[in-house]
């Protein structure tokens, strides 16, 4: 069962439909509503290892539904501090709660101004609006 | 750009939210609600598919029979007035030019059901070899085909029981169509025939019947957890089908095309295999990717009722033994395997 259309606005958003709920120097990273609806019912998350680092607009791991696989873009930069154990036996959940239980990694950020780059809610809407 | 042909249905599809496809020169719907609920009905209970996109020849004529012998592996003379044959036809030097299933409607009529992107090379091919007596016709666009598919099939449809690969004339709800006891995905059911004209009218009663509809998504991983090859991926004109494991099909006692070299290839043993194989690491095989030992990934996928990448792939012969492991290269992540006997899924017998 997939989740109803919604882009938080506590979120941050990458043009690859990825999202970065950032906490201080530490950021949570997944895939958007959007994203998860286009590919369809994911069935395997390829997680980077903790303690990797992952740069911003760069692939970082991969999810993949019964048709497709599809890069993961990092939206900034950092170092992996956790993967989610959840969505990598389950990654259907990424479907079923792609904002909470669907998150797919936490990282430590390396630089901080980055954020500055990514769309709010309403900026990455209206680019959804245009694709 | 060619245009994408559409079936009669198409606007039913688009109107049930399918996501529509190409898919060998057709505009087809992949999904409709999501390839795993659509593959869980049809092994649950009951889904349909549009395959209208299939094509139809007829062979018709007193040598209609002995015609189709000399260019089909399978013995026709097996069959019987209402009787369906699973079979290959060959070129000459073994090759697959496509899989098929050939219906004897009486005994100077066949039909031939067969793969969307090989109806015109199939005709062709037919055309080129005809001979007095045996009539090839294409009739593809005089009809669709509604495959309902699953354990309740049958009684869903409210049809009577019948075996396996045989066809008749028949009725859901007053809408006439030939009906087919055959398939594309391991479970019990049908395949019905129908006047392109009356298409929506049938597809409408079988909804009504609950079927869910399936898209061609959920029709290949079905077909890849019972290892029905798909031609173009896992056969093909330069695969021969001894190498595909496919030599039950062949009837070697009787000359077609390409005999003489299945023979060779049977007598010396293939030198690779089709196998079948789950994987032990979690990855989803894809098409086109090496086995590190040796070979290639010809269909991979995720398996709904296993919950486990599978797929098929052929690989050197020392190493086709059910229990070998192999190992795939999955964007350069090697992934363990290990080569099953066939097929990789097996109906829960009630």
């Amino acid at each position: 069962v997939g989740a109803d259309e919604s882009y938080p606005d506590d979120l941050r958003y990458h043009r690859e439909h990825d999202w970065a709920r950032i906490e201080g120097d530490e950021a949570t990273l997944g895939i958007t509503w959007f994203a998860q609806d286009a590919l369809g019912e994911l069935v395997h998350f390829e997680p980077p290892e903790a303690g990797a680092k992952i740069e911003r607009d760069a692939s970082y791991g991969e999810v993949e539904s019964v048709k497709a696989v599809s890069d993961l873009i990092a939206p900034l930069s950092g170092e992996v501090l956790e993967v989610n154990p959840k969505v990598v036996d389950e990654p259907e959940t990424v479907n079923e709660d792609p904002y909470g239980d669907g998150w797919l990694v936490r990282i430590r950020l390396g630089e901080a101004s980055e954020a500055d780059g990514l769309l709010d809610s309403s900026a990455y809407q209206s680019f959804l609006a245009e694709q | 750009m060619q245009t994408l042909q559409q079936t009669p249905l198409h606007d039913r599809h688009v109107a049930l939210g399918a996501r529509m496809v190409p898919f060998a020169g057709w505009e087809m719907p992949v999904q409709y609600e999501g390839v795993i609920p659509e593959h869980k009905a049809v092994r649950r209970d009951c889904g349909v598919f549009d395959v209208s996109h299939m094509g139809q020849l007829e062979v018709e004529g007193q040598g209609a029979r002995e015609f189709l012998q000399g260019l089909l592996s399978n013995d026709l003379a097996r069959l019987e007035a209402g009787g369906a044959q699973y079979t290959l036809l060959t070129n000459e030097d073994g090759g697959i030019v496509d899989d098929l299933i050939a219906y004897e409607l009486g005994s100077s009529r066949h039909l031939l059901i067969v793969n969307a992107a090989n109806t015109d090379t199939d005709f062709r091919r037919l055309k080129d070899h005809e001979v007095p007596g045996a009539e090839v016709t294409d009739v593809s666009e005089r009809y669709a085909l509604l495959a309902v598919q699953g354990p309740r099939s049958i009684e869903r449809l409210g049809l009577d029981e019948a075996p396996a690969f045989t066809i008749a004339e028949g009725e859901i709800d007053g809408v006439a169509c030939v009906v087919a006891r055959t398939g594309y995905t391991g479970e019990l059911g049908v395949e019905l025939l129908v006047d392109a004209d009356e298409a929506g009218a049938l597809w409408d009663r079988v909804l009504e019947r609950g079927a869910i509809p399936c898209g061609l998504g959920a029709r290949d991983t079905l077909r890849l957890e019972v290892c029905y090859p798909l031609h173009g991926n896992d056969i093909g004109p330069d695969t021969d089908a001894i190498s595909a494991d496919l030599g039950w099909v062949c009837a070697l006692d009787k000359d077609f095309a390409g005999v003489e070299e299945l023979r060779r290839i049977k007598e010396n043993g293939p030198g690779r295999k089709l196998v079948a194989f789950v994987l032990l690491d979690r990855a989803v095989p894809r098409q086109g990717m090496t086995i590190l030992e040796g070979g290639e990934v010809t269909s991979g996928s995720h398996s709904p009722m296993l919950e486990r990448g599978i797929g098929l792939g052929y690989v050197p012969s020392g190493l086709a033994d059910s229990g070998t492991e192999i190992t795939i290269d999955v964007r350069g992540r090697p992934r363990r395997a290990e080569v099953v006997s066939k097929p990789i899924y097996r109906r829960e017998e009630s």
